[in-house]
């Protein structure tokens, strides 16, 4: 086949030079749709906003149902085929869900992801060197320069006597060495945006707790973070904007710190009730009823408001837009305003 | 010495050579909830096991009530019982193309001596309710049900024989956050209501304090540190245990 035709930059997605000051990353109105298993269609991400500006980790919370991992998906290139889209991604300006976008050149080189079972993800009859190296030789480094960049990857990654361990398989590696490695493997292109999905879920806390650190040592070399979570704990260590989606919405977003110590909705307020304190005793919190509601199943209005305490007449007949109810602060929620000055 | 679950010197050891548990002593009395916390290899899951008589020690005895607990095929029939089990995923314990009615049916099937007499309905009816699940339920699949219904439904039926001593390994820790506190919530009033007590098997220390009146904290197959819950959290005497907690995670907002 001929060469392209059309004028291509570098990293693949046909951006312009974006204005300074434009978010990494714009998720604009974004709307996935995908069959179930009796072919009906179903809204699995309904209108979800938000940006991931330079040089910020932005943390995404939710249940199960809740449309997190899908959004991350498609940050990625990553959704099932028979996935149909809505809205706009724009990275550095130029928009990835229209059909042109290469995702050979942008995933690993523009934007890269970790998973939360890197035994899974991790290829298990190549070595680690072999996999943290390969976009690397891909791209036609001499194999000396490849052999120091995974080493040197490794070593910031944390793996212990990295030329050695290179050599290993997966399975030689503990889980949480695996996940320093998927890291490793992950930055090796050197993206701008890495997206995180359950990282430390799987691990025991003590190991948690070295990841967790680690992923701040990177935001500290000014990478971004898109962090997917369902742990409000781990999201308030690292992230430093949230946003928080309900049954494929967004309910909230903010600055971490503000929209933790005082949620403007109140799915988020019981969210964080819900976390036990580690070193004083707290009375249990009184827990919302029922499950957290699916996109297929997505009730009428505001699809929190069989569980909200505020719900009223409005919440079962309208659908919520989010607003700025307070400086940088957007909640879902008709009465957000009694939820912040309860 | 009534109901009292008596664990000495408990022994475990893998084929490989991995030792499970070395030595593990414990202690639980009736209707006290002691938590068994640990990383992964600690053993506490084992020890469990061993309770529950999945798992057959090396050496140590086990004993309820002053009777031995031997492999659960060997248990008289009130010891099994006595002790029921409640797993970490219960989508995968309960038969997912069984209605609920029947998961729970077979539980007084197992144990005949444990069902209501006369009509089942009823105390199906009120068992559900216990649990905080509607009576409309009875006629849906496991698979149908969400992760915390399934949960409630584990615990039914093991309530449905009525145990002293319900072992829960990480009962809690598959399930949403906000369905977490609801199953916390009911494990906390139904110990109250039937007079049970819980070995609570968990890796979440945030857990251990809303739940248990003492904790046992494992590495490596034995037990490092135990006491009441509030001294070993707020005061830990071992470095492992400090070690555990400065690696727990707080929401960090009211600091």
């Amino acid at each position: 086949m001929g060469g392209r035709v059309t004028a291509q930059r570098p990293d693949g997605t046909g951006a312009v030079n974006p204005p300074p000051g434009t978010p990494l990353l714009q998720v604009e109105d974004l709307v996935i749709d995908l069959p179930d298993p009796q072919g009906d269609v179903v809204r699995v991400v309904d209108g979800v906003s938000f940006d991931v500006p330079a040089g910020t980790t932005v943390g995404l919370i939710g249940e199960s149902g809740s449309g997190k991992t899908m959004t991350a998906l498609a940050v990625i290139g990553l959704l099932p085929d028979r996935a149909a889209t809505g809205g706009r991604l724009l990275w550095r300006g130029a928009d990835l869900l229209r059909p042109e976008t290469d995702w050979r050149r942008v995933r690993g080189h523009q934007i890269s992801m970790i998973f939360q079972d890197p035994l899974a993800a991790l290829n298990p009859s190549l070595t680690i060197g072999r996999q943290v190296g390969e976009i690397l030789r891909r791209a036609g480094r001499p194999r000396a320069e490849v052999r120091r960049a995974v080493i040197d990857l490794l070593d910031r990654a944390g793996v212990p006597d990295p030329e050695r361990r290179m050599g290993d398989y997966p399975y030689e590696f503990s889980g949480g060495l695996r996940q320093r490695a998927m890291i490793a493997l992950a930055l090796a292109g050197n993206p701008a945006l890495l997206l995180a999905d359950e990282p430390t879920t799987a691990l025991d806390v003590t190991v948690q707790a070295r990841i967790l650190r680690l992923l701040r040592s990177i935001q500290q070399e000014g990478l971004s973070m898109l962090l997917v979570s369902h742990d409000l704990r781990v999201i308030a260590h690292v992230a430093d904007q949230v946003v928080v989606m309900y049954a494929g919405r967004v309910a909230e977003r903010g600055p971490a710190a503000e929209v933790l110590r005082r949620p403007a909705h109140p799915y988020t307020r019981a969210l964080v009730a819900s976390v036990p304190a580690v070193r004083t005793r707290t009375a249990l919190a009184d827990p919302l009823p029922g499950t957290p509601a699916t996109p297929a199943h997505r009730p009428s209005g505001c699809a929190f408001h069989p569980r909200c305490p505020l719900a009223r007449d409005r919440c079962r007949a309208e659908v919520p837009p989010a607003r700025e109810v307070a400086p940088g602060r957007w909640s879902a929620c008709h009465f957000a305003e009694e939820v912040l000055t309860p | 010495m009534n109901d009292t679950l008596e664990v000495t010197d408990l022994r475990v050891t893998f084929r490989g050579g991995l030792v499970a548990a070395d030595g593990v002593s414990l202690r639980v009395a009736p209707e006290e909830t002691l938590a068994v916390v640990g990383e992964s290899g600690s053993g506490k899951t084992t020890v469990a096991r061993c309770v529950v008589g999945l798992q057959r020690p090396d050496s140590g005895t086990l004993t309820f009530d002053g009777q031995p607990l031997g492999p659960v095929g060997r248990r008289p029939p009130e010891l099994q019982r006595a002790i029921q089990m409640v797993f970490q995923d219960p989508r995968s314990s309960l038969n997912p193309r069984m209605p609920v009615a029947d998961l729970i049916g077979e539980a007084w099937r197992t144990h005949p001596a444990a069902a209501p007499p006369g009509d089942r309905t009823e105390a199906l009816h009120r068992l559900l309710a216990d649990v905080g699940l509607d009576a409309d339920v009875t006629g849906r699949r496991a698979g149908d049900l969400s992760g915390g219904q399934c949960q409630r439904v584990s615990i039914a039926r093991a309530l449905a024989v009525g145990p002293r001593l319900l072992v829960c390994d990480e009962a809690v820790s598959a399930l949403d956050v906000s369905v977490q506190a609801q199953i916390l919530r009911l494990l906390v009033d139904l110990r109250r209501t039937h007079r049970l007590a819980l070995l609570f098997i968990t890796h979440d220390l945030g857990v251990v304090h809303q739940i248990a009146d003492r904790v046992a904290v494992m590495r490596g197959g034995a037990v490092v540190e135990e006491g009441p819950a509030g001294e070993v959290l707020g005061a830990p005497r071992h470095e492992y245990t400090q070690a555990l907690l400065d690696a727990a995670l707080d929401l960090g907002v009211d600091e």
